[in-house]
């Protein structure tokens, strides 16, 4: 965020990145993606040197890779030469009051217990304030600036804190790691940076301000996390509102990096348009999110609640590099109507005596799949390495589907390595005894799958934990006859 | 209270009721009694609602209140309590929660605000006090590893908090040993009042002796073939049900 002005325009024009200004506004490019785009992009970004080059480096090696195809989802190729990969800002389109929304996402706000004031900015509508969150920011902002948190969008990161982002950017998730990562890292406008120094507890969770600048991530947005020795750090992302957006491929980075005795725990709880019943449209989140436990007894915990995407193609995933160090992966992935979802994790066990915990609960429905693929590796040197995954499946109606394909690979003999797994079925004899108590057919859905889900939502932060309760909810509608 | 008529009811096309007629007033027990496969279940669960089985014909008036197009849980909330034989289990769902939800439902329904926790937790813990519930039970999973006496005991517990117009109680007794028929009956028995009928459905008179029955009906075959006093109930003990189908057939 350039000034806290912009970021309410920003909420305002889906299509405005922050971070540019407005004289680029004339300006566009043409569909299509070549080394002259990146230089443009680099540029008008006012990045230095060592960028433009990391930038093209991963731009060449993505052309010599191939869209990965063993994942089990399935979707018309992706013409990566129609993507527009640098937008200026066009003029809104949007509705321009509340009245011009669709009633149902306004349904779906109320449902969610959206406060009034946000609904507006969801919902994308242009008007100069819809809330009143600029000081609030400021005043967040002023707090983190105190304790020496460095919080912002990654742009400013690259003016501000170059060495910063040289040193860590694509420390964790190198440019040649993955097609997506790889095309991500050429192409990417914005994101989030946040650097947490030495000792310093970040007082609040950070996104509590930052909940509806979410709304208007990238496309290819790239978030970088660095929890200084005995840092400790709590962010999270996403929003449990849908969202309005135009771009169909979403393909983002997140890199996390904790040094000794550091804590990063990042939450996600994901809504974006899941496409209509019959599957069109939709979003297709294709994301690479990877954090490296550098450092002694470091810890980094991932929590993830992913409702809202067509297809979603992301493992979160621990590298633990540093002795003692601890890896978590809680997970809720729900697929109603036509979604598919292949998500898991990977742990990765470098230093000796680390630890991981898997918990992925899978929700099916509708015509849903959802696949669990997750991989446990215990390297040589990881003596004492322990693991302990649980993937519990649960099915509604018997159109949708539910797989497991854990990995493990143990190179280590004194490793303790344990999977349970687990696939259930909500019964029509559960629903009776609900609604023989008084309680609908929804309700009582909803209430068994929360429970399923519940030692996932005890990782969220509790206010992100009722909300995505509540999401739950609206994401089943009509999955019980 | 309850007037049921001509109900006929099938299952996949196969009639299982064939015409019940019972009247149930306010302040009585009836106890339904009947050989395996007459029908006794099938006549509580339709009663409840349950959507594998399909009225034909025939009329199920609760307190001038038609419930044969109902849902399951309108039907609740007009007042329908049906205690389960085989009360199933449901994994993650804490007992307080069940039971707060399906309160505060049927309390919506009668225009009652929500009861918030703590008036919530002192209503329950003095029923669970009836039913020798230990308070333990209340941080549980419905049903969840439950023996067969706490699953009856939870039965009615529920049917105390919920405070029914119309209590039906499918073979409670089945599976008690006879401290816990003991204490399930009691709590039955504190349930009586003139503002409520309970309907008891079983298969032996053993539980007639702790929840006296003010009327009992004999079906078979999906009919009521004899109704009387609480001495039918002690009369089919000492002859069987062979005995009452022979009576139907001549």
């Amino acid at each position: 965020m350039k000034t806290e002005t912009h970021s309410v325009e920003d909420l305002a024009n889906r299509e405005y990145k922050y971070g540019f200004v407005s004289d680029i506004e004339s300006e566009s490019v043409p569909p299509g993606l070549d080394e002259n785009v990146i230089r443009l992009i680099s540029k008008k970004k006012n990045e230095p040197e060592f960028l433009l080059n990391w930038r093209l480096k991963a731009y060449r090696h993505w052309l010599t890779m191939k869209e990965p195809a063993w994942a089990n989802v399935h979707y018309p190729p992706v013409d990566y030469q129609s993507i527009i990969y640098y937008s200026a800002p066009k003029t809104h389109a949007g509705p321009t009051s509340l009245a011009d929304v669709d009633p149902e996402l306004l349904k779906t706000y109320e449902k969610l217990g959206i406060p009034l004031s946000e609904r507006a900015a969801l919902a994308g509508i242009a008007v100069d304030a819809v809330f009143d969150s600029v000081s609030v920011a400021t005043t967040f902002k002023d707090k983190l600036k105190s304790l020496g948190i460095i919080f912002g969008s990654f742009s400013e990161a690259v003016q501000e804190h170059p060495e910063l982002v040289e040193k860590y950017l694509g420390s964790v998730v190198p440019t040649t790691d993955n097609f997506f990562a790889a095309l991500n890292s050429a192409v990417f406008t914005d994101g989030s940076f946040c650097y947490v120094p030495k000792g310093v507890r970040c007082p609040m969770e950070l996104s509590t301000y930052f909940r509806i600048n979410a709304a208007k991530t990238g496309q290819f947005e790239r978030t970088l996390i660095i929890a200084d020795a005995g840092a400790h750090v709590s962010y999270l992302e996403g929003c449990t509102a849908p969202m309005r957006d135009e771009n169909q491929l979403h393909a983002a980075v997140v890199e996390l990096i904790a040094h000794d005795d550091a804590t990063i725990k990042y939450s996600t709880v994901q809504n974006w348009y899941p496409g209509d019943k019959n599957g069109k449209g939709g979003i297709y989140n294709f994301v690479t999110k990877r954090g490296k436990c550098a450092g002694f007894r470091s810890k980094i915990s991932w929590t993830q609640v992913e409702t809202g995407s067509s297809i979603t193609w992301k493992y979160p995933s621990c590298i633990l590099q540093g002795d003692e160090s601890v890896g978590e992966f809680y997970s809720v992935a729900l697929t109603n109507n036509r979604q598919q979802a292949d998500t898991g994790t990977k742990m990765i066990h470098i230093g000796k005596n680390t630890r991981s915990t898997i918990v992925s609960k899978g929700i099916s429905a509708g015509h849903g799949q959802n696949t669990y693929r997750g991989a446990v590796k215990v390297l040589k040197g990881a003596t004492g390495a322990r693991n302990y995954s649980q993937c519990d499946s649960m099915l509604l109606g018997d159109t949708c589907g539910a797989h497991t394909f854990p990995y493990i690979d143990v190179a280590n003999n004194t490793a303790t390595v344990e999977h349970e797994a687990s696939t259930s079925k909500i019964g029509e004899d559960q629903i009776f005894y609900f609604q023989q108590r008084g309680i609908s057919k929804e309700d009582a859905v909803n209430m068994i799958v929360n429970g399923f889900c519940k030692e996932v939502f005890r990782e969220l932060p509790m206010e992100f934990a009722v909300e995505a309760q509540k999401l739950l909810g609206v994401s089943l509608e009509g999955s019980v006859g | 209270m309850l007037k049921i008529e001509n109900l006929h009811a099938t299952v996949n096309g196969r009639e299982i009721l064939k015409g019940i007629d019972l009247t149930v007033n306010a302040g009585e027990v009836h106890a339904i009694m009947g050989p395996n496969g007459s029908g006794k279940s099938t006549l509580a669960q339709v009663l409840a609602g349950r959507e594998t089985y399909t009225i034909t014909d025939g009329s199920i008036v609760l307190d001038g209140k038609d419930l044969s197009g109902m849902q399951p849980e309108d039907r609740a909330r007009e007042g329908v309590f049906l205690a389960f034989q085989y009360p199933v289990e449901i994994p993650g769902v804490g007992n307080v929660y069940f039971l707060k939800a399906a309160l505060n439902a049927i309390r919506k329904h009668r225009g009652l605000d929500d009861l918030d926790a703590i008036d919530f937790l002192a209503y329950v813990r003095e029923k669970m006090k009836i039913v020798e519930m230990d308070e333990s039970f209340l941080n549980r999973s419905v049903n969840e590893g439950f023996s067969g006496g706490e699953k009856k005991r939870n039965e009615i517990f529920q049917m105390m908090v919920l405070d029914p117009k119309l209590a039906i109680l499918d073979e409670t007794d089945s599976g008690l040993d006879i401290d816990a028929l003991k204490i399930v009956a009691n709590g039955v028995n504190a349930m009586r009042s003139p503002k409520r009928a309970i309907v008891v459905v079983t298969h032996y008179q053993r539980l007639l002796d702790y929840i006296v029955p003010d009327h009992v009906h004999v079906l078979a075959d999906g009919r009521i073939v004899r109704s009387g006093d609480r001495s039918l109930a002690l009369e089919l003990e000492k002859k069987g049900y062979s005995w009452i189908e022979e009576e139907i057939a001549r």
